[in-house]
Formats: C-alpha cells, structure tokens, sequence
C-alpha cells in the first residue's frame, strides 16, 4: 500500500529526497527556475497529467534538469502485481475454455457468464489502467502506450491473451530504451505473429501480411519500398512462428526459405534479423520514428526541419531513445508558449488525467476502461494495424458528447467516496458468476441484488458551496490556481476562476479547453 | 426527386470470389482447393456464377427484381494497402491521385444542398470519410438515445475565438456542428417509430441499420448514411469467420429492405455495398486469401434494377494472380449518384460509362 499512497513519487515526497542529489544543477551552470507554468505545459505532455503538488516540485527546476530527471527510468517493470495467468501457454488456456464449456450450472445449462479469454482481456486492461495511475514513472506509460499504438496487436485477433502481456512488457522495457533492439525483438513477438499471420507464414507459401505492414506503417511508409520487397521480406521471415503449447517464440528451420532475396537494393540469402538490419540502416526509419514522436508529444504540425535534426539524433545514437527524446524536450518548438494546448488529449490522457487530478479512489477499473472504448481507445484493440489515428480523430461529435458526459459524472463523483458505488456493473457480474454454480433457476430469474450505494458527501461540485471536500489533490487550492492547473489556456466559455473551489473545478473540467494539452 | 443513400462498408476487403461464386469454372475449385464452396453450397443466379448460401436472406429481394449485382469492381493499378485503397474508394479518386473531400460530397460539386434539418449525412460507422466535405454537414452517431440527451446537455455556443489554436478550432467548430445538429434532430428522431422487424439483437451492424431506419422512417431529410461490417481481412482460417459474417450482412440488408417496404419508403433508398478490395485469387497456405484486386458490389432499393451488371473477371486471365477487374468503381459511383439526386457527375473516369441498373 506504501506506493500506492506515495503514486507519483517521481516529483513528491520520498523520491524527490532520496535522489535530490542527482539532478542538483552542476556547478557553474546557473540553475533558472522553469516556473509553475514551463512545468504545468512538461508534465501535461510527458504524464498523463499533473496535480498542483507535482507541479510544484518541479517549477523550481531549471528545464533541463528536470527533462533529465522525467527521462530516469528506474525500473523496468509495472508496480502492479500481474494476473495470475500471464505465463500460462495456450495449452493451459485450451484446458481453461474446455472446462469452463463442461462446466454446468444447477439444471445443466452451461454456464455463459465464464470465458476465460474475455476474463483475461478485462483483467488485462484493468491491469494496465491500474498501472497508469499508480506509476512513478508515467513517461514510460505513455512511451509503452506510443509503442502499442505503433508496432499493434489486438485482442480482436490474438486470442491468447498472455502473448499480449509480454508484448506490453516488452514496449515498458524498451520505453526509454532502443528502438532497434525493440525492432529486434517486434519482429519475433508471439502476439506480433499471431496478430499479422506471421506465425502461418511458410516458404511454399509466404503470408506477406506481416511483411506488408512492417514496411507500409512500422518502418518505412508507403512509397519507400516495391511490392518485390515486400515478397521478400515475407520470404525472410518464413519459418518463424509460435510454440503451441508455450506460447513462445519457435523457429521451424524447415518451413524458412532460404534462398537468395533482394531487399532493398541488398541480395543474400536474408534471415527476418537480416530484415531487420537492413532496415536499421534505411534513414526513413528514424524519420518515421520521429514523426510519430512529434505528432505525440509537441504539435499536429510537422516541422521537417526540426523533425529531420531529430531523426539524425536517434539514427546516430544508435536508436537510444532518450537522446532523441531529451532533445525532442528541449526543443525550442516544444518549449514555445503557443504550442500550450495545441494537442487534443486522448481517451486515456482523458481519463488517467482526471482521475488523477480529482484524487478519484477507483478501485475497480473496468468502468474507466469502457469509457476508454466509448471514446475509441480500447487498450489492447487498437482499431486497425495502423493504430489510433490520434490528433483531430479523438473529436467527433459523438466523443465530444461522450467526453461530457464522462466527465460530469466523475465531477459528479469527485465529493463521493469512490466512483464503484455507481459505476462498477463488471465486479457485480463476476460476483453473480460465481453465484450462479449454487443458484436455483428461479433465483437466476431475479436481478442480481445491488449493494447500496456509498452515501454522496454533497451533491455535485457544479452546485458545491465552500464547504464541498475537494479530494486531497486539489483540497485547499485557491481558485485561480486550479484554473492554471486545470487548463492549458485561458478558459473558452468564459470566467472559471470566481467562486467556490468546487465550482471552478467543475466549469474548468467542463470548459472546452480542457480537452487540450 | 432525390433518394438517400445508405453506404455499407465490408472493411477489411471482402472475398469476392466467395462471395459470388464462379462455381461453374474448374479453375475456381484449382486456385481454392481448401477453400472454394462446393457447388451444391452456391445459389446459382445465371450458368455462371451464384451467391454464396449464407446470402440466402438476400434472394428475397433478388426475386424481387430489386437487388442489382455489379461484378468485377476495381480500378486500374490497384492498390493493395487497407488505408490507401479505402481512401481511393471513399474519394473516388485514381489510384495515383490523393483527395481529402468524400466522394459523396464531391457528387454534389460544390452546389449547396436543400436546407433541411442541419443535417446532409450521417456517419454510424466511426470512418465516415465518404460523407465529408466542406458541402456536407455530416454528423458522427452511434447511438441515438445517448446522441440526443448529451446534445441537450451541452451549452451552446457563440462566436469564440480559436485563438490561431488548429487544435482548438477543431474543436469549436464540433461543438457548433452537434448544437446544429441536435436542434434539428431530436423531434423527429423521439417520434419515430421502431422498425416493423426487429435486427439482429446485441450486434453492432444490427443496432447501426436500426438507426438508419429510424433515420429514413422519422423522415430526417439526409442525403446519405454511412454504416459498416467489419472483420473481412481474412488472412487465414477463413471460411467459418466469412460464413459469419455473410450470414450477418445478409440478415442485415434483407431485414433493412422489408423495414423500408413496410415503411413505404422502399422506393426512397438505395443501399450499396463496398469494401477497399477483393482478394487473391489463390488461397494461401493459411487457408485464408491476401490482398487482392477486384470484387462485387450490392446494390439494392425500390428503384434498383435487379440482376446480374458487368462481367464476371475471368480466372484465366489473371494479373500477377489477381483478377482485373471489368467495372471502374467510379462508373458504379456515378449511376449511384445519377439514381440518387439526379446529378450525372464523374469522377475523372474517362469516360463516364453508367451501368444500367436504375430503372
């Protein structure tokens, strides 16, 4: 429970004291104080959204130190404890579904409610949101979500949910680490392989479903590349594939195709490492990398100039994604003040922020990942291959209404206890799941009863007085204050920083600006 | 006169060759050995081709003289990327050629569109690309009930500013288009009746051709709907994920069709079919098919002329193993639109040759 009462340690409370020494400016480079704006407009891009104490412990800093500092990676695996099933093989999971179908409810009818795969995807998500909230380190979320987004599998296909486990693992490891060795590794994930077909993939009869991405949308983009290198580089990879009854990585020597290819100008008998190799060496690949970081972190306006300094960066550091991030940071575009809300906030970004911010206890996830789906960003079901569009895409009519809605009703939410009262349906179902192997048929015929909800500590910050409890995260925090820790800009329909706390938290959070980062 | 047309997407690419099947040609059953419909599985419509049996539901309206058949839809240098070529689609522009205004959109050419409710069109599928453009007041809903209450709910708004921020003039300019909408909507939607026939329950196809036809029946005067099927990019086990969702696309469109018959609106839509691509003509070793070229399109409403249009490609002649394709889908698009609002436009096909499957 410590870290959890301690979240975001990264700029509060014990982290800060333990490695204050670290990030104290060096001698002889005068040391100036970013000021509690420059930090508001860092920590909104690079977390998921910050609290006036975050806030606070890093105005003080001079810039860069404190880039450095967000740039630490200090571990490389999540606080939360995972599912228990995660190194369960296909195997295990056959056996799980085989049982779960036999097993009969009181007059014989097979129970529906348990399926072990959508069991294990809700748990997964749940999982993963947990994760984003309590972190120290939300930097490396929001890279292990950017690299999700760009080298994409989905639950829609891969059924074998452990596989998409390790493949989140595996972009937490590499999110602040090096994109070739990520690369290295992508092309020979089990989710990856089962995802585009990869792992059917034999040298009579190459799948260049795989093959085909990796060059239109993870590597090179359209128009850098022949259908010829397609074909071969689908030919390259043949023969790897995915250990049935582990779920790992397998390499069937004789389903690879051996022979000559040309690939990008190269001819040779090419293994998928060769591929990928070649690759590394093809400037688009850094620039592509680049662009996406771009598009993420600083403006929906493309600046080559700035973008092809980047990519030589990451390129000539040997794809060591720190350099090019620090530098992406630091960067002047990154630092001007016009940029300050000229990115649209994501489902998550949406959701993990405002939770954050409001100090909602939600000890159930499964409500704040269907407003996640609501509003397009399902974790682990990106829409298609190419991953979530992002930018202008989040607001259409329909997810502007819905991002209201969510909204109001975690204001709504913010002076009760804890959201579950109202919104945890998933929980009560599993409870009902287990209910259901003793219940009679009549019994079943019944609603399940509803636990009550936990009373409402005043109504609504909308019509909060002085006296409504903020959580502890926003709780004695004077007016114009929480405007500047609310909103990117100045607010768009009008005054918010007037009235009780309660109120300017609520009109802020409602304010069309705080859709914007 | 003017019709509203209902767009249904099959994303993914849909296998023609499945779909309408040449079951009287050998060479089908040696490019599919797995994967082909055997032919007692095949509803024949002429000596040639038949649909696949999950279609049954359709064959009402085919009996009915009112389900048109364009085989062989592509163009020419095809496109084999999900993204580009549905963009090619959705744009009716050339392979080569990159548009950002939807086809539907540029049909109209720039000419302002009868003052209706706020509303052109409407997007129940999350890509409406095909309905946008600067002509087009297009809206996004996927649920009615929740579009009408949060609509209530949200402020109106005035001339503000958007500060010189793209971001924020994005989202101002949302903001305006649901208050618009939702004024003119909400009467007319509360009163509408519910279907005769019932979708089916718990399916998002079936609950996005429930709101269509509420849409058409409460008499919301929209050029064009935008919904989908997704799931066709069947790259390996595909025959049973196929059979599904023919099956649901099928249900779908015949239970659409009797909706607007006992409506009486039958003769005021037509419903068209189309998906990025059709697939190889051989199956892989994934018994499943790649990305292909050409495929069929449906083409359905009271107005239709039923049957077969266009010529089935040949599998003797393939193209690095891909059909080509006989129709340019931008000579479906413009009898569409022809049929639809009475505008002959082309799309840059030269030249412009119409199918004739409008009475």
């Amino acid at each position: 429970m410590a870290a959890r009462l301690g979240r975001r340690g990264f700029v509060g409370g014990a982290a800060v004291l333990s490695t204050a020494a670290l990030w104290a400016p060096r001698p002889g480079r005068a040391a100036i104080a970013m000021g509690f704006d420059e930090a508001r407009h860092l920590l909104s891009r690079v977390t998921f959204g910050a609290t006036p104490a975050e806030i606070r412990a890093v105005e003080a800093l001079d810039y860069a130190a404190a880039v450095d500092r967000l740039l630490v990676a200090r571990q490389a695996n999540a606080l939360t404890p995972a599912p228990a099933w995660v190194s369960e093989g296909p195997a295990e999971l056959r056996e799980a579904q085989k049982a779960s179908r036999e097993k009969k409810g009181v007059h014989g009818k097979p129970l529906e409610i348990v399926r072990p795969v959508q069991e294990q995807a809700r748990e997964l998500r749940n999982w993963w949101v947990e994760e984003m909230l309590v972190t120290r380190q939300p930097l490396v979320e929001r890279m292990t979500l950017f690299w999700h987004s760009h080298f994409t599998s989905s639950l829609a296909k891969v059924r074998y949910v452990p596989a998409m486990y390790r493949q989140n693992e595996l972009f937490r490891r590499e999110a602040l680490g090096n994109f070739g060795r990520l690369l290295k590794a992508i092309v020979r994930d089990p989710a990856m392989l089962i995802y585009l077909d990869g792992g059917r993939s034999v040298a009579r009869q190459p799948n260049e479903n795989f093959a085909r991405e990796l060059l239109e949308l993870f590597v090179l983009g359209e128009g850098h590349y022949t259908e010829a290198d397609i074909k071969s580089a689908a030919r390259a990879f043949t023969g790897w594939s995915v250990d049935r009854e582990t779920g790992a990585f397998l390499a069937h020597e004789q389903a690879h195709d051996a022979g000559q290819k040309t690939f990008l100008g190269e001819t040779g008998p090419f293994t998928g490492d060769d591929i990928v190799a070649i690759l590394l060496k093809q400037p688009r690949t850094a620039e592509l990398v680049v662009g996406k970081l771009w598009r993420e972190f600083v403006s929906l306006k493309p600046d080559p100039v700035e973008e092809k300094r980047l990519a030589a960066i990451l390129r000539n550091g040997d794809y060591e994604m720190k350099p090019v991030l620090r530098a992406m940071l630091l960067s002047p575009a990154f630092r001007e003040p016009s940029v300050r809300g000229a990115l649209i906030k994501s489902p998550v970004d949406l959701i993990v922020g405002s939770v954050h911010l409001l100090g909602l206890p939600v000890p159930e996830k499964t409500q704040l990942v269907r407003m996640m789906q609501g509003l397009g960003q399902l974790p682990f079901n990106p829409p298609n291959v190419k991953g979530w569009a992002g930018g202008e895409a989040w607001i259409t009519t329909y997810t502007l209404l819905l991002r209201q809605q969510f909204l109001r009703r975690m204001i709504e939410a913010t002076t009760v206890s804890s959201m579950d009262g109202n919104v945890a349906p998933a929980m009560r179902a599993s409870r009902r799941a287990e209910r259901t192997e003793q219940a009679s048929a009549e019994e079943l015929m019944q609603p399940p009863p509803m636990a009550p909800p936990p009373p409402i500590e005043g109504r609504s910050l909308r019509n909060a007085r002085m006296e409504a409890r903020l959580g502890p995260t926003l709780a004695g925090i004077d007016a114009a204050e929480l405007q500047r820790v609310l909103l990117p800009c100045k607010p768009i329909d009008g005054a918010v920083a007037s009235g009780p706390p309660g109120a300017v938290v609520a009109l802020a959070m409602l304010d069309p600006a705080y859709q914007l980062k | 006169m003017t019709r509203i047309l209902l767009l249904v997407e099959l994303k993914g690419g849909n296998d023609g060759l499945n779909t309408l099947i040449p079951y009287a040609d050998p060479r089908y059953r040696q490019l599919r050995p797995g994967l082909g419909v055997a032919r007692e599985r095949t509803m024949q419509l002429d000596e040639h081709v038949g649909l696949h049996e999950k279609l049954a539901p359709l064959m009402e309206s085919w009996k009915g003289g009112d389900l048109a058949i364009v085989q062989g839809v592509g163009y020419p240098n095809p496109n084999r990327s999900h993204f580009r070529s549905i963009e090619i689609w959705d744009t009716a522009s050339a392979a080569s050629q990159t548009l950002s205004e939807g086809w539907v959109a540029r049909a109209f050419g720039g000419n302002r569109l009868p003052q209706g409710l706020g509303v052109d069109a409407i997007s129940i599928d999350t890509n409406s690309l095909p309905i946008m453009g600067p002509e087009l007041r297009t809206i996004v809903m996927q649920e009615a009930e929740s579009f009408l209450r949060q609509a209530t709910a949200m402020k109106g708004g005035a001339e503000i500013s958007d500060r010189g921020n793209p971001a924020l003039r994005h989202l101002l300019a949302v903001r305006q288009e649901v208050n618009a909408a939702a004024a003119g909507l909400s009467d007319k939607l509360r009163a509408a009746p519910a279907p005769a026939q019932e979708y089916a329950a718990g399916t998002p196809f079936g609950r996005q051709l429930d709101l269509a036809t509420r849409i058409i029946t409460a008499g919301v005067p929209v050029v064009a709907i935008k919904a989908a099927l997704g799931g066709f990019d069947t790259h390996a086990g595909q025959a049973p994920v196929h059979e599904t969702l023919l099956s649901a696309l099928a249900n779908g469109l015949a239970t659409f069709r009797r909706n607007m018959v006992a409506a009486g609106r039958w003769d005021d839509v037509v419903l068209m079919t189309y998906s990025e691509f059709g697939r190889r003509a051989r199956q892989n070793a994934s018994a499943g098919t790649d990305h292909g070229t050409s495929a069929p399109q449906f083409v359905m409403g009271g107005k239709v002329r039923g049957g077969l249009h266009g010529a089935q490609p040949s599998l003797a002649d393939l193209q690095d193993g891909d059909l080509r394709h006989t129709v340019d889908f931008r000579d479906v698009y413009s009898t569409v639109a022809d049929g639809c609002w009475g505008k002959v436009a082309g799309f840059g096909q030269r030249p412009v040759q119409p199918l004739g499957f409008f009475a």
